[in-house]
């Protein structure tokens, strides 16, 4: 489907030309957010009988790819609002309150947030020590040191608790609160190494609201079946975007070296060969990502399975890995060109920015939860499915 | 089979309340049970039983109650004896 790329190329375009600014200040990318909103792109992957676009991941993924190649921050934004969207339209579906919120979405282009984590837990989004307070017909929530990502500028935020003030740290819900519903108060600042745009600060985050907009399902059931998977696949779409277009810029770099020079190509264009087999490597693994969970989606127990989260897992592990390893390749070949930020072969940010995906979630918290998996589940040795 | 279940409940599931107050159907998620002490809990399970859960039994339906266990363990103990 290429409608949605289409229709994408001014959001590209909008994005790009604000990308140097958004990174040096470390500010929000208001302007391709907005270009977002126009496009009716943050109701993408609703459902059409909700007023949504009815895309697929795999439609929404190649978007975040197009928008990485030119503004990480945006695509990341993005990616973390359609994640947000996944939890929706997979969990919300049959509660009346989160079916009219979708429709607000898609008229309204309302941005989610997501509120997750919180002090005290070690970055464990699957333990909560704040809990939903139930008084009657509505629920208090209090987070603090909760890391949200644009959350000043978010219209709705989706927030985890404990289900109740006498339940374990891992029997946790989840609820949409909408702005007028809760306050922030910023306790930490962003300006960090890259994606300075996401505007990822820490926030004391306090609302309240009727419960119906706790979601029925249970979050463990939320993480594994929609977070989980959505959350891998399209920050690799980003990271994807990000890693290609510095190896795009390095190969400019060496065509242009190799028209300068008769005698064959310079050394630089060993490393391209190497690094574009990295890339293959790093659209594969997404790929069969995106192939794996349209085929779990279909059976309830695969989506559950350990299986099918070793290999969510395994997704972004590798993505996060090659695509900074890829950006390294593009650097060593276009050099001083590349290290330097005002050449059409600087590379710095796409570094700066693709350093955040070892980090977003840990590849070592990552690693210790797979070892633990793997004393359950056994190596996968077949080739095809 | 019940009793000595509850046991590696008791030893490995980390949960919040002891297994002898949890009824044979009851959701151990919601006293506690996480997928990490999921894992640790199937490997005092095959110790104990002498088996091994194959991969179709690694979800999350698996370990949601004492009795969902122990109709995994009875599916393995059948078809050991086949």
């Amino acid at each position: 489907m290429n409608a949605p790329l289409d229709l994408g190329a001014n959001v590209v375009a909008t994005a790009a030309r604000h990308a140097d600014d958004v990174d040096r200040k470390g500010r929000f990318p208001a302007e391709a957010i907005q270009a977002l909103k126009d496009a009716r792109f943050l109701s993408l992957s609703i459902p059409i009988e909700f007023g949504g676009g009815g895309a697929s991941l795999s439609d929404v993924a190649e978007i975040c790819t197009s928008l990485g190649q030119q503004c990480a921050s945006t695509a990341m934004i993005f990616a973390m609002h359609q994640i947000k969207v996944s939890s929706l339209v997979a969990h919300g579906r049959g509660s009346a309150w989160h079916e009219e919120f979708m429709r607000r979405v898609c008229d309204e282009q309302l941005l989610l947030g997501s509120a997750t984590t919180e002090g005290g837990v070690g970055g464990n989004m699957r333990n909560s020590i704040c809990a939903f307070q139930r008084d009657g017909a509505i629920f208090r929530i209090a987070k603090e040191g909760a890391l949200i990502s644009y959350g000043a500028y978010s219209d709705a935020i989706l927030v985890t608790a404990r289900r109740a003030s006498d339940s374990p740290p891992s029997d946790q819900q989840m609820a949409v609160l909408e702005k007028s519903q809760y306050e922030l108060e910023r306790t930490g600042s962003w300006d960090a190494l890259g994606m300075r745009g996401t505007c990822s600060e820490g926030f004391t985050f306090s609302g309240q609201a009727p419960v119906e907009q706790i979601f029925t399902h249970d979050f463990a059931e939320i993480a594994s079946q929609s977070m989980l998977a959505t959350a891998h696949l399209l920050w690799s779409a980003v990271w994807f975007g990000v890693a290609s277009d510095a190896l795009a810029r390095a190969q400019s770099f060496v065509r242009k070296d190799a028209r300068r020079r008769p005698d064959g190509p310079a050394p630089g264009a060993l490393r391209l060969a190497e690094a574009a087999n990295k890339l293959q490597l790093m659209r594969v693994n997404i790929v069969e990502g995106l192939k794996r969970f349209a085929r779990a989606q279909q059976n309830e127990d695969d989506l559950n399975s350990m299986n099918f989260a070793v290999a969510m897992n395994n997704v972004k592990i590798g993505s996060s890995q090659l695509s900074i390893e890829i950006i390294n390749h593009a650097l060593l070949i276009a050099g001083i060109a590349g290290y330097k930020n005002d050449t059409p072969f600087s590379v710095g940010r796409h570094m700066r920015d693709a350093l955040s995906a070892q980090v977003m979630i840990s590849n070592d918290r990552i690693f210790t939860n797979l070892s633990n998996l793997l004393l359950a589940q056994r190596i996968d040795q077949r080739l095809g499915d | 089979m019940l009793d000595t279940i509850r046991r590696l409940v008791d030893e490995q599931g980390r949960l919040s309340v002891t297994a002898a107050t949890i009824g044979d159907d009851a959701d151990l998620y919601a006293t506690g049970l996480t997928s990490f002490a999921a894992v640790q809990l199937m490997l005092a399970l095959e110790e104990t039983f002498d088996v091994e859960f194959p991969d179709r039994m690694l979800n999350r339906r698996s370990f949601s109650s004492i009795s969902a266990i122990a109709g995994c363990l009875h599916e393995l103990k059948a078809e050991e004896a086949a």
